[in-house]
């Protein structure tokens, strides 16, 4: 306990440099700025900033790219309720309700609990992965390709609960989510699948150009559609931060969302999409309404934001307890701390405890940042919506084609925003719900490949997914959740889950 | 129209190339990485281009094209303005394994570039889960060789580093471990750690925390001299496996086409960057290898290339592996 504290200290001696403070303040600045831009997620806005780190010392530029990456987290946040185009996968489900609320005129009342949900979130987190990271560790270990696997099943039971309408429709596109997630080179094989030839296809689909057409497209579609919906997100804006009911309302999906997500953010290959997913999921659940859930419910936000963030914190303790990079984002931070001469790994602690106590301080400060920097750009990004539809949907098609381009530099990418748009479009006149189809996505590439490699390991024995107890635990869970969706007996309850 | 410009702009270009030479470069260089922000290949190219910048008076800017392996940013930049504003950095992957992972590659690495230089080589070693029943190389193959159907091989994919370098061992010690793909090292690491697989070969800058750390072990690195990042590592050679000496060149190409002089200037910042102290201590805390004065220069990066295209394509061919 007194090492956790002289730890810390020596942390915040680090962070609360002036220099610290500044480039931290100047990491999350920039990241929400650049992050808010429409399909601009943390990864293409930490690899375009890179460079302007290279001036500084490792610890100063490591915390501006931590800063980075939590500004254009949350950066993402804002477009996912503003404009309803979530720029990467933790963003989708704040999108369902959020953008709702800021139809209704409560975008300020949105983003603010999605900030300050955020920063407990955060706080929560560092210091889980001050007191706890080196023994969380072991926990990533534990999840192999079986329990991955197990994992996977149980996400794609929930993403049935994300559906707002009929159960059939919602497993349909979970369906389609997932043969969707198939195009591509086969990782085995190295056979390309379902790619008509097309050389862009070969590395399958992005998941922000699907999200940001089916997303952000359709929905421009379906706004220019008529004309009445138009003014809706024009009209009164309301208040700007949430008042005590809100807050009443809020704050025990933000301890619960706090909670899940922190430990899925710990896992490997990214675990950390299934947090907001897994809070939505449970809020909808425990409502005693379920059936606000998808016309903006401040649970579906307050809950998913929290999940995102913790995650995204929590995700750090595989980089620096291990040197192992969980997911992309943390890939790429691999490669700013080499390129800094720092080689993460298990010593990094040893070896560098300023930079690892200072960058786990700096955590903290980055949250708070986030929020002082957040809570009075409220203010503007609501007045955004102000501004006519006529002049506001160029300007979003625009930063959607640019913000997409910069991910990869290829035109296709582009085209195929376009085509997506159209696919979204059909679907939402048809009445299907594109939230199941993206969890689809994102679950069934690494529910494919975990299935593979543990089969290849175990050599082709099934049993190994009952054998090894975490993974026969998660196959239980969902077992159960699946059962009680789908028991006759129950059918009344069931509807007043899945449906509205 | 526009071609018939450009066609009369690279007459003109080529009328006046001791003018250009003076001039160039007068803008921004775009470097095509083929692989994602980040990777070994990445870190690299920002390290010597960070130098490089500094000779020429231009920045060099970085853009990453990753997709099929690298060759789709490869191809992107072999087919751009051969005027020096557009070269990239290309890898074994790209530039000696492509042709026969790729039948349908557009490009050919021994004809279609104007080489630039040698900017790092990165050891390839071989490691094992830290629980794995052999503590030597030699007893490592000895217990592949008695147990092939038991033991797994871990690999970041078709394409990869630790894929080509992995059938290539498995091709020189004859053994034919069970093959599991990853998405990446990071998480093929991971299971390795977790002693979900028993071995893997990939590059130096990858695994050397964990061999440091205790975490996975090191039966020998595939260079013919010992790398100061792992000192204890003995090489193949002196574990005593012949044959295997293998590393994840990186080297800079322009495309065909640019005039001779751009090239030298591009060449000469290169070297200058190589001996410049800072660079230097960068790429060795990387556990990378400098190329030698000789091996820098363009000739000597054509025929690097040649001999590693005939290496790689009867290696990959025979092991059936293919990405498309």
């Amino acid at each position: 306990m007194g090492d956790f504290f002289s730890n810390l200290s020596l942390g915040f001696g680090v962070a609360l440099t002036l220099q610290n403070l500044g480039l931290a303040f100047l990491g999350c600045l920039v990241g929400t700025l650049i992050g808010v831009l429409p399909g601009v997620g943390p990864i293409a806005t930490i690899a375009m900033l890179l460079p302007i780190t290279f001036g500084l010392d490792p610890t100063g530029a490591l915390i501006m790219l931590a800063g980075i990456y939590y500004g254009a987290q949350y950066g993402g946040s804002t477009t996912a309720i503003l404009v309803n185009i979530p720029g990467e996968a933790t963003s989708v489900v704040t999108a369902l309700d959020g953008h709702q609320m800021a139809r209704q005129g409560r975008a300020g009342v949105a983003l603010g609990i999605a900030a300050i949900g955020s920063f407990f979130a955060g706080t929560v987190a560092t210091l889980v992965i001050a007191a706890l990271g080196a023994p969380l560790t072991r926990l990533a270990l534990i999840f192999g390709p079986t329990e991955y696997f197990s994992l996977m099943v149980m996400g794609l039971v929930f993403a049935v609960v994300l559906a707002r309408g009929s159960i059939l429709k919602a497993i349909a596109m979970i369906l389609v989510g997932v043969l969707l997630s198939t195009v591509g080179t086969d990782l085995e094989t190295g056979e390309e699948r379902m790619t008509f030839g097309l050389p862009f296809l070969a590395d399958g689909i992005d998941f922000a150009v699907l999200a940001m057409g089916i997303f952000g497209i359709a929905e421009i579609m379906r706004n220019l559609d008529h004309t009445e919906t138009r003014d809706v997100v024009q009209q009164a804006i309301g208040r700007l931060l949430p008042n005590l009911d809100d807050f009443k309302q809020a704050y025990k999906p933000v301890l619960r969302g706090t909670f899940i997500g922190a430990i899925l953010g710990i896992l490997p290959g990214n675990g950390a999409v299934l947090g907001p997913f897994a809070s939505y999921t449970l809020e909808k659940k425990i409502a005693k309404d379920p059936r606000r859930f998808g016309r903006g419910a401040i649970e579906g936000v307050a809950g998913p934001e929290s999940a995102n963030n913790a995650g995204a914190q929590t995700s750090f303790i595989p980089l620096l307890t291990l040197g192992i990079p969980p997911n992309a984002v943390m890939a790429l931070m691999v490669g700013a701390m080499t390129i800094h001469g720092i080689i993460p790994g298990p010593q990094v602690m040893t070896k560098n405890p300023t930079l690892f106590w200072g960058m786990i301080a700096s955590m903290w400060v980055g949250n708070l940042m986030l929020l002082v920097i957040n809570l009075p750009l409220v203010g503007m990004w609501v007045r955004l919506l102000k501004v006519p539809y006529r002049l506001l949907f160029p300007a979003i098609l625009m930063f959607c084609c640019i913000g997409i381009y910069s991910i990869n530099s290829l035109p296709t990418d582009v085209m195929f925003i376009g085509f997506f748009g159209l696919v979204g479009y059909m679907l939402i006149k048809f009445g299907f719900e594109p939230a199941p189809m993206l969890l689809g996505f994102v679950l069934g590439r690494l529910m494919e490949e975990n299935l593979r490699r543990a089969l290849i390991i175990s050599r082709g024995s099934l049993e190994t997914f009952i054998e090894r107890p975490v993974s026969a635990g998660l196959l239980a869970v969902a077992a159960i959740l699946l059962v009680i969706a789908l028991l006759p007996s129950i059918r009344k309850g069931r509807d007043e889950v899945f449906t509205e | 129209m526009k071609k018939v410009v450009l066609a009369l702009a690279a007459v003109a270009g080529l009328a006046a190339t001791g003018v250009q030479a003076q001039g160039y470069p007068t803008r921004p260089i775009t470097m095509i990485v083929p692989f994602a922000a980040g990777g070994p290949t990445d870190v690299v190219a920002r390290i010597v281009t960070d130098n490089m910048s500094r000779t020429l008076g231009q920045q060099i800017v970085i853009e990453n094209v990753a997709g099929a392996g690298g060759t789709t940013g490869i191809t992107r930049a072999a087919q751009s303005q051969p005027d020096g504003y557009t070269i990239m950095m290309g890898h074994m992957g790209t530039h000696g394994a492509a042709p026969a992972l790729y039948p349908n590659l557009k490009y050919d690495p021994t004809k279609d570039f104007a080489p630039i230089g040698l900017a790092a080589g990165t050891p390839i070693v071989i490691v094992a889960k830290k629980d794995f029943p052999a503590n030597d190389l030699k007893g490592f193959l000895d217990y592949l060789s008695k147990n092939a159907d038991k033991v797994n091989m871990a690999h970041a994919g078709v394409g990869s580093v630790s894929h080509s370098t992995g059938i290539f061992f498995n091709s020189v010690v004859k053994a034919k471990p069970t093959m599991v793909a990853y998405r990446g090292t990071g998480p093929a690491l991971n299971d390795l750690m977790a002693n979900t697989v028993d071995f893997m070969t990939d590059q130096i800058v990858n695994v050397a925390p964990q061999i440091q750390g205790g975490n996975i072990k090191a039966f020998a690195i595939a260079t013919p001299e010992r790398s100061p990042v792992l000192p204890n590592v003995p090489t193949t050679k002196e574990a005593g496996l012949e044959g295997y000496e293998v590393s994840a060149w990186n080297a800079i190409f322009a495309p065909k086409g640019t005039p001779l002089d751009v090239v030298k200037k591009l060449s000469d910042a290169l070297m200058k960057s190589l001996d410049d102290e800072n660079t230097k201590k960068r790429l060795l805390e990387l556990g990378g290898v400098i190329p030698s004065n000789t091996e820098r220069t363009p000739e000597a990066l054509q025929k690097l290339v040649e001999s590693e295209v005939a290496r790689w394509t009867p290696v990959l061919k025979a092991a059936g592996a293919t990405a498309e």
